[in-house]
């Protein structure tokens, strides 16, 4: 029992320090100065669920960054069928032979039924399809938020209009069913009949429809705010010295913007997650063999009766990051905005 | 230049708001008249006051001043070059020197900037180098309104409302103007502050020879800061004078209403006449016709309403001393209200 004990009083000593630092650094305010940026961040900082929050959501972008080198670590690769090629594996009636899955110190988190492959390398590569086009998707989806938002906010006027209409139409369709409906009437126009698909074109059709609906909603928020900062009068005296549009909307509105965009972000990269292993799970998104979470999902959502384990690991995974995320989204906006009381 | 071109020079200025209304196809239905024909004339190293009640349309004139906003009507030139509606473009020559300093120090400082990145902000986008680098003119400036040079990597969120309006005047004098336009520059603030502010004002009206357009409605205020005050109305000026006429024989009589509710400081004074004035000010989408304050003026006859009275020399007034009454008060038909800022009239 006496090596835990150090251990658990470390980190609070670790507190202690933290809290001690901060009392003295607010007591001597002498030629230190703090942005609102360097404030957000201290009070980020104390928000411990903020902190855990980050940390996993870092540590799965590790892992779908580094999938190729653990996978190589590793061994095994998403795509060899280890369960078809080696006997013993599977068992006649296509399910692993091994309890729990198939789990074993060759395959860590088992092997799927009926092709044997390696679920832990198979999840690695789910995660890091999903997360590089759900981070594209948010990207675009941000930036394109932005320029509409920031301009129909600032210009006003017929712009204005326009763009709130287009705003409105986008949020009142059904998307989801628009989704289901049209990614495959959509990557027909691209590819002929009697061709396979290319897994870039799915990508990029699946990229350009979700970011094509996402961005309405970020431009009408962002809208929202700029109407509010440009009757400021900081924009005013903007004006006054002669500043370009350019040169307000960049230098004197987007600095007070990226609390809102940053908030938004992520709360939209979870969202993005969600929707597209959701339709990948209905079919419409990548294909097995593809790595994906949702095409993980689909194909452990034919044998969750008889074994539940290859449902587990993706569901489990997903929950967490997601989870994760948005209370992650939920501290930067706390810490960001600190007015807001909850 | 010559000493006969005034800095600004404002004639028939007029500013209205349009207003939207009607469905399907929205068009205008009206006007909100803000301004309406204003005349007046700075001279340089001068300092004009405006005082008039909420909405009187000062504000306005500020911002149309200051090309903040575009004029209906009217013509403003300054040092005898028009700019009335010029671009940005071309008025990028005449933005450095014409500054504004506004009412509210906790919306004019943009949060996210610094101290110092907000006042050398003219200087950079005017393309400003002044010798030794904006870091020092920043710091120079800084020593000027009587802040810690040491401030220049604070924000905005760290400064009193009396510190943060030191840091606008700051940035109003980064580009040496000859003209600041001051909206209010200190109604936002505690009334121990006031008097710091507007003695720092009157410094720097005093040392660099700025002329200043200083919109209150705080009479004391003005007349310790302005040398000439103009009165407005709903729109109109209506009475324009020295400080000294203009306090002493107020000829209209709004004016002298107005001078009439200014509070007594001093306990002992003798009662005086004070004048009340009945109803709400009308609406400036449908003002009233001829003089617009005859809806509450106490002498208002069948003239008023069918006649605007126009903005004169009246008897008996010196010259420079305007008055747009038909029927201007006389010195000695009131007794003349007193100021509780001057001591003498109070006695």
């Amino acid at each position: 029992m006496t090596p835990p004990t150090p251990s658990a009083a470390a980190p609070l000593e670790v507190t202690d320090e933290t809290e001690k630092k901060s009392i003295t650094s607010d007591g001597s305010k002498g030629s230190e100065s703090r942005s609102p940026g360097q404030l957000a961040w201290r009070r980020f900082k104390r928000d411990r669920t903020g902190v855990i929050s980050a940390i996993i959501v870092i540590f799965f972008f590790v892992i779908a960054l580094a999938a190729p080198l653990i996978a190589k670590l590793y061994g095994k690769d998403p795509y060899t069928t280890y369960g078809l090629n080696t006997p013993g594996l599977l068992g006649d009636n296509g399910f692993p032979v091994r309890p729990n899955g198939g789990m074993s110190p060759d395959f860590w988190f088992g092997i799927d039924p009926q092709l044997g492959r390696d679920v832990f390398t198979f999840l690695l590569y789910a995660i890091r399809n999903s997360l590089l086009i759900s981070v594209a998707i948010t990207l675009f989806v941000v930036v394109l938020g932005v320029v509409v938002g920031v301009t129909a906010g600032y210009m006003g006027g017929k712009t204005d209009w326009f763009f709130g209409r287009v705003i409105d139409i986008l949020l009142a369709f059904p998307q989801q069913l628009f989704f289901v409906a049209f990614t495959p009437v959509v990557v027909s126009l691209f590819v002929p009949d009697n061709e396979n698909t290319p897994t870039w074109l799915v990508v990029v059709c699946l990229v350009g429809l979700l970011t094509a609906f996402g961005w309405a909603s970020i431009a009408r928020l962002l809208r929202g705010q700029v109407l509010a900062l440009r009757e400021r009068e900081f924009v005013e005296a903007a004006k006054v010295t002669g500043a370009s549009p350019a040169r307000i909307i960049f230098k004197e509105l987007l600095p007070n913007l990226w609390t809102p965009i940053l908030i938004q972000g992520t709360l939209t990269l979870p969202a993005m997650v969600t929707t597209e292993a959701g339709l990948a799970f209905l079919g419409v998104g990548l294909q097995d063999p593809t790595p994906d979470w949702g095409v993980m999902i689909g194909y452990a959502a034919k044998f969750y009766q008889d074994d539940i384990t290859f449902l587990l690991f993706p569901g489990v995974a997903m929950v967490i990051f997601v989870l994760a995320f948005n209370l992650l989204g939920d501290s930067m906006r706390d810490a960001l905005d600190p007015k807001t009381k909850r | 230049m010559s000493s006969t071109t005034p800095l600004l020079d404002v004639s028939g200025l007029t500013k209205h708001f349009p207003i939207k209304g009607g469905f399907p196809i929205r068009r205008t239905v009206g006007a909100v008249q803000a301004v309406d024909g204003l005349d007046f004339q700075v001279a340089e190293g001068e300092s004009l006051g405006l005082v008039g009640e909420s909405g009187c349309g000062k504000s306005t004139t500020g911002r149309l001043i200051t090309r903040l906003l575009e004029p209906t009507a009217g013509k403003v030139s300054y040092r005898g070059q028009d700019i009335t509606h010029a671009s940005r473009k071309e008025l990028a020559p005449i933005r450095s020197e014409i500054q504004m300093i506004f009412q509210d120090p906790y919306a004019s400082l943009n949060p996210r900037h610094t101290v110092g990145k907000i006042i050398s902000g003219p200087m950079e986008i005017n393309d400003v180098n002044p010798p030794g680098g904006r870091e020092n003119r920043v710091r120079e400036l800084l020593e000027i309104v009587g802040l810690n040079p040491e401030h220049y990597n604070r924000f905005p969120h760290e400064f009193s409302g009396g510190q943060r309006q030191r840091i606008g005047v700051a940035r109003a004098l980064a580009l040496e103007p000859k003209l600041i336009v001051a909206d209010e520059p200190v109604s936002a603030l505690d009334v121990s502050i006031q008097a710091q502010v507007v003695n720092l004002l009157q410094k720097v009206q005093k040392e660099l020879g700025i002329a200043f357009v200083f919109i209150a409605h705080d009479l004391a205020i003005v007349r310790h800061f302005s040398q000439r005050v103009a009165v407005m109305y709903l729109g109109k000026i209506v009475e324009i004078a020295d400080r000294e006429d203009l306090y002493d024989n107020p000829r209209h009589p709004y004016t002298r209403a107005l001078l009439s509710a200014v509070p007594e400081a001093t306990v002992d004074a003798a009662p005086r006449e004070r004048i009340r004035l009945v109803g709400d000010v009308p609406s400036p989408i449908n003002p009233p016709s001829g003089c617009r304050f005859r809806t509450r003026c106490w002498k208002a006859t069948e003239k008023c309403a069918t006649e605007a009275p126009p903005l004169v020399q009246a008897d008996g007034n010196k010259p420079g001393h305007l008055t747009a009454c038909h029927y201007p008060e006389m010195r000695d038909t009131v007794p003349a209200p007193r100021l509780s800022k001057d001591p003498e009239a109070a006695a």
